[in-house]
């Protein structure tokens, strides 16, 4: 199964939405594992997911959150 | 509680709050269409602190520090205060300025505009066009991996800094000391004009401080609500500025506030073209720094310090809009604020194409 992971910690809304919209665009189904370091951008980023048909739950990692996306 | 507002449904709830909110503070003594604005409040509490000279929009507003504390507050509550910066902070304090040029050639920040509509000045209508175009070019260069970096994590201290600011504004406000030569320096309030024209103090604060949490738990934006239909189809923030409309037109209605029309408006002008422009200046600025200004306001309270940096950048421009004649006022643009209306779209589109450091 393809896996990858999107580091967005620190950039501005809506940039980590984007950067998950780009890699979830290019993939029909795998993992995709979205890091960023704000409530709002792992909320933004749930939604966006969740919105494109991906099972998505997250975890707290490196004093920020990562964000997993299944499909 | 907090559950409901971190839902989808947050933003219309809150922009509900808001609108009711911002149309009794004109009840309460606020000027006519800015219950609050971040651009006019910013300015007028840069000709408080004497950065500007025009006599009739000084004033240390409340709400300004209300917003960052409220938001402050809530972030430490709910375990979001998270002190970051430096994704070029000195582009974000440039876009700060330009932004503030273009806010008050149309005279009021995207909140304002909303509100304005919803007071019945349909020069609005030129301005939320040209923000929309605005935020439109914004979304273009962020689909073309428009970036201004990524921040870091700072020290815990640093992300004080605004809320301090808020604080020493407050005590300003409070203790206002006048030991100038002028018997009025350094702090300025003025005697007449919009700046004169305030709600009591503890309301505007404690408004400021209910907007401010409220934003900080839904993420409220005005600039989002319209970037994140344009680019994801995504309506939740939409819905927070349709509400916020709603709410404040009905408050307007039930107070005797509504007056629709061009002409005669409360700090309004009917130049069309420079609203739009303006307006659009401003939408492109915000766009590219992330956030509307009442959202900067609150990042800056989470311990944001390049939303910081675009405030105190919001700060300086206010102060040069005003001291070189860029400012708008009831019966038009300013003398220079065409030119600087264009100077800022060239720069904010040098910016856009300049960054694009995320290629895919």
């Amino acid at each position: 199964m393809e896996k990858k992971t999107v580091d967005a910690r620190g950039l501005s809304c809506p940039q980590p939405v984007i950067e998950t919209k780009r890699v979830l665009d290019k993939m029909s189904a795998g993992e995709i594992e979205i890091l960023v370091d704000t409530v709002t951008s792992r909320e933004n980023v749930i939604r966006f997911a969740q919105h494109a048909g991906w099972k998505s739950s997250w975890a707290e990692k490196d004093g920020g959150y990562a964000v997993t996306a299944k499909k | 509680m907090d559950r409901f507002l971190m839902s989808k449904k947050g933003p219309a709830i809150a922009g509900l709050v808001l609108g009711v909110i911002a149309a009794l503070l004109v009840k309460f003594g606020n000027p006519g269409n800015m219950g609050f604005c971040v651009a006019c409040f910013t300015r007028d509490i840069a000709g408080a602190l004497g950065l500007h000279r025009a006599a009739v929009v000084q004033y240390l507003r409340p709400e300004i520090a209300g917003f960052i504390l409220g938001a402050f507050v809530s972030a430490l509550a709910f375990a979001e205060y998270r002190p970051r910066g430096g994704s070029s902070p000195m582009v974000r304090f440039a876009l700060g300025f330009f932004a503030m040029i273009g806010a008050l050639v149309f005279l009021g920040c995207p909140w304002r505009a909303y509100l304005r509509l919803a007071g019945g000045d349909w020069n609005a209508l030129p301005g939320i066009a040209g923000l929309v175009a605005g935020i439109g070019i914004g979304v273009c260069f962020l689909y073309n991996g428009f970036s201004l970096g990524a921040s870091r994590p700072t020290p815990k201290a640093a992300g004080l800094v605004m809320p301090l600011l808020a604080l020493s504004f407050l005590a300003l406000l409070f203790l206002k000391p006048l030991f100038g030569p002028e018997g009025s320096a350094p702090i300025f309030f003025s005697a007449k004009g919009p700046g004169a024209a305030h709600a009591p103090i503890l309301i505007s604060l404690g408004a400021g401080l209910v907007v401010g949490w409220l934003a900080q738990r839904t993420r409220f934006c005005t600039i989002g609500a319209v970037r994140d239909l344009i680019m994801l189809r995504d309506s939740h923030l939409f819905k927070g500025i349709a509400a916020f409309i709603a709410a404040a037109l009905v408050t307007n209605l039930a107070l005797g506030q509504f007056k629709a029309g061009f002409e005669g408006q409360p700090v309004a002008h009917t130049m069309h073209l420079w609203n739009f422009l303006g307006m659009a200046l401003s939408g492109l600025a915000f766009t590219l720094a992330g956030g509307c200004p009442g959202r900067m306001l609150i990042m800056s309270g989470e311990g944001d310090s390049d939303a910081g940096s675009f405030i105190l950048g919001m700060l300086v421009g206010a102060a040069f809009a005003h001291n070189f004649s860029l400012a708008s006022s009831g019966a038009g643009i300013g003398a220079f604020g065409a030119p600087a209306t264009i100077i800022g779209l060239v720069f904010c589109l040098l910016v856009g194409f300049v960054f694009r450091n995320r290629m895919a």
